[in-house]
């Protein structure tokens, strides 16, 4: 598990983008804490500078956008979900668990 | 309707295949295409897959899902040479008449070369063979490149270029780079990335005549050497890029009877004079305008077939223009529509850091706005842009 940040840090709306390879993001949405992949499976965008609304997040170069809780695209340009990955709070601190499963090659058929 | 044929196999034909199947076509989908390909991406050509970041493999836009999901018939490296109004029917170069009940006009546009130039080393760029043979002359060792013309392409190929370590000179015949898409404030502010760079730009001085390594006149074969410039400057010239923008593929319908006008004349819709012929993406004149711009060619196809199927039109693509341009390690971006004199307003952000946001207004009502390097207010901005006037930002 890696520590993201206290929770007070994270208020709602907004997101910590965590340098990892890849990166993945934490954003606090209207029902809770999710955490997916940061580069948008269409190409080269950063999510964490995507507009969240609701429990989507709208990529910032081309709009397509993701459900946080599954990842899943819905709508095009993107056709492939993101990974989704474990967010936890323990004694105000948030935690992410990234996912075991590998990610994607990026900039397949997209 | 049984069978629809969309002609031009790329971004904006793709997309109304998508499109006509997701909104419940079920006949036969044909989709003809001049290039051998199946349909790429365009906007890397000149960024990622000239610097060697992305392979040819990563540009495809289809894959199996699209095979299964679409069933269509690929008709590649087939060329339409006519549309017979009459007899419903897309004629192809080697004489095959295509009978359809839609058909979906998606031939976007091709590259304007320089006049009479022939010389090796010479490239225009629209295509993954332009761009596989520029790519293939910048991977010969340090070159000096002169790119004509200072617009997107131009500088986004110039930036590529020298990140590759070429010596590159940029030519750009307006006073102002940039102006006619950003205004002249933030086109300069742009077109000062080049210099930013080592990159030189040399505006509002034409290209007077190339010059191949025996002089000038007859290019055929012979290599370029040296870029002439109107004020009589001579530039010399291992690789020449022209980027002096597009005009839409129309000349193969010249006599099909549909009004053309620097594009395919259509409404809102994207429905020609004929209800059973759309138009999508770069070729399409909608409502007196033409966009040369990916999410144009990508969405606003859904609208046309969406028209195509009901027979009439229905519905208008309203989604204000956006696009983006990245360019020596900036992202650009705009949306909206802005008009000559509008004011500029910095809303975040400062131009000497090459990170800023702005809006576009005309008389206090907002236009357009612009961000290079700030994507997340950008997003905000455009979303109102959107926004009908009058109501209230959430
Ligand atoms: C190098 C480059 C970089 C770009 N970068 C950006 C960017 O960063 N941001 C942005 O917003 N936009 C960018 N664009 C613009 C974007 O790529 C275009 O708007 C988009 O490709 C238009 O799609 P389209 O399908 O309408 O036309 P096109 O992509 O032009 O495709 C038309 C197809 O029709 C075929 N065709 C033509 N005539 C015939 C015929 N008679 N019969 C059969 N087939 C025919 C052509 O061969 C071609 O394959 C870029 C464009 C280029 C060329
Ligand atoms: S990069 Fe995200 S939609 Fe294109």
């Amino acid at each position: 598990m890696i520590p993201v940040c206290r929770l007070e840090d994270l208020p709602l709306g907004g997101s910590v983008r965590l340098d990892l390879d890849p990166p993945i993001t934490v954003f606090h949405a209207d029902g809770g804490l999710y955490a997916v992949d940061d580069t948008c499976t269409h190409q080269d965008a950063s999510l964490s500078d995507g507009w969240l609304e609701g429990c989507l997040i709208e990529c910032p170069l081309h709009a397509a956008s993701f459900d946080l809780r599954t990842g899943e695209p819905q709508c095009l340009p993107a056709r492939r979900p993101l990974r989704t990955h474990r967010v936890s709070v323990e004694e105000g601190t948030v935690w992410l668990s990234p996912a075991e499963e590998p990610a994607r090659e990026k900039g397949d058929a997209a | 309707m049984r069978t629809v044929t969309v002609v031009g196999a790329s971004l904006a034909g793709l997309h109304a295949a998508r499109a006509l199947r997701s909104q419940g076509f079920e006949g036969h989908l044909r989709i003809v295409g001049a290039e051998h390909h199946l349909p790429y991406d365009r906007p890397p050509l000149t960024k990622g897959y000239l610097t060697g970041a992305v392979t040819a493999e990563h540009l495809a836009l289809t894959d199996a899902q699209d095979e299964a999901e679409l069933q269509p018939e690929w008709l590649l490296g087939a060329r339409a040479t006519a549309l017979d109004l009459g007899e419903r029917s897309v004629v192809l170069a080697d004489g095959r008449r295509l009978r359809s009940d839609g058909v979906v006009l998606a031939t976007g546009a091709a590259a304007v070369p320089l006049r009479g130039t022939q010389f090796l080393g010479v490239h225009t760029l629209r295509t993954l063979e332009d761009a596989a043979s520029l790519r293939a002359e910048l991977r010969e060792g340090q070159a000096r490149v002169v790119v004509v013309g200072a617009g997107f392409i131009g500088a986004e190929v110039a930036s590529s270029c020298a990140s590759l370590g070429h010596r590159v000179t940029v030519v750009e015949a307006g006073a102002h780079p940039l102006a006619s898409q950003l205004g002249e404030e933030i086109g300069a502010l742009c077109a000062g990335l080049h210099a930013d760079h080592g990159v030189t730009l040399i505006s509002g001085v034409g290209v007077a005549e190339l010059h191949g390594k025996d002089g000038a006149g007859s290019s055929a074969g012979q290599r370029v050497s040296w870029v002439e410039l109107t004020d009589g400057r001579q530039l010399p010239a291992d690789i020449v890029v022209v980027g002096i923008g597009a005009r839409p593929a129309t000349a193969w319908l010249l006599d099909s009877g549909l009004p053309l006008s620097d594009g395919v004349v259509c409404d809102a819709g994207g429905v020609t004079e004929v209800p059973q012929v759309v138009a999508v993406g770069d070729v399409a004149r909608s409502a007196g305008r033409r966009e040369e711009h990916w999410t144009h060619a990508m969405a606003q196809p859904a609208v046309a077939v969406r028209n195509l199927l009901a027979g009439t039109t229905v519905a208008g693509y309203e989604t204000p223009p956006y696009f983006w341009s990245d360019q020596y390690g900036a992202r650009i971006q705009f949306a909206g529509r802005r008009h000559a004199g509008d004011t500029v307003r910095l809303v975040e952000g400062s131009p000497s850091d090459r990170s800023f946001a702005a809006v576009y207004e005309h008389e206090g009502v907002r236009t357009a706005a612009v961000a290079m390097n700030r994507p997340r207010p950008f997003a905000h901005l455009r979303r109102e842009l959107g926004r009908p006037a009058g109501t209230v930002p959430a």
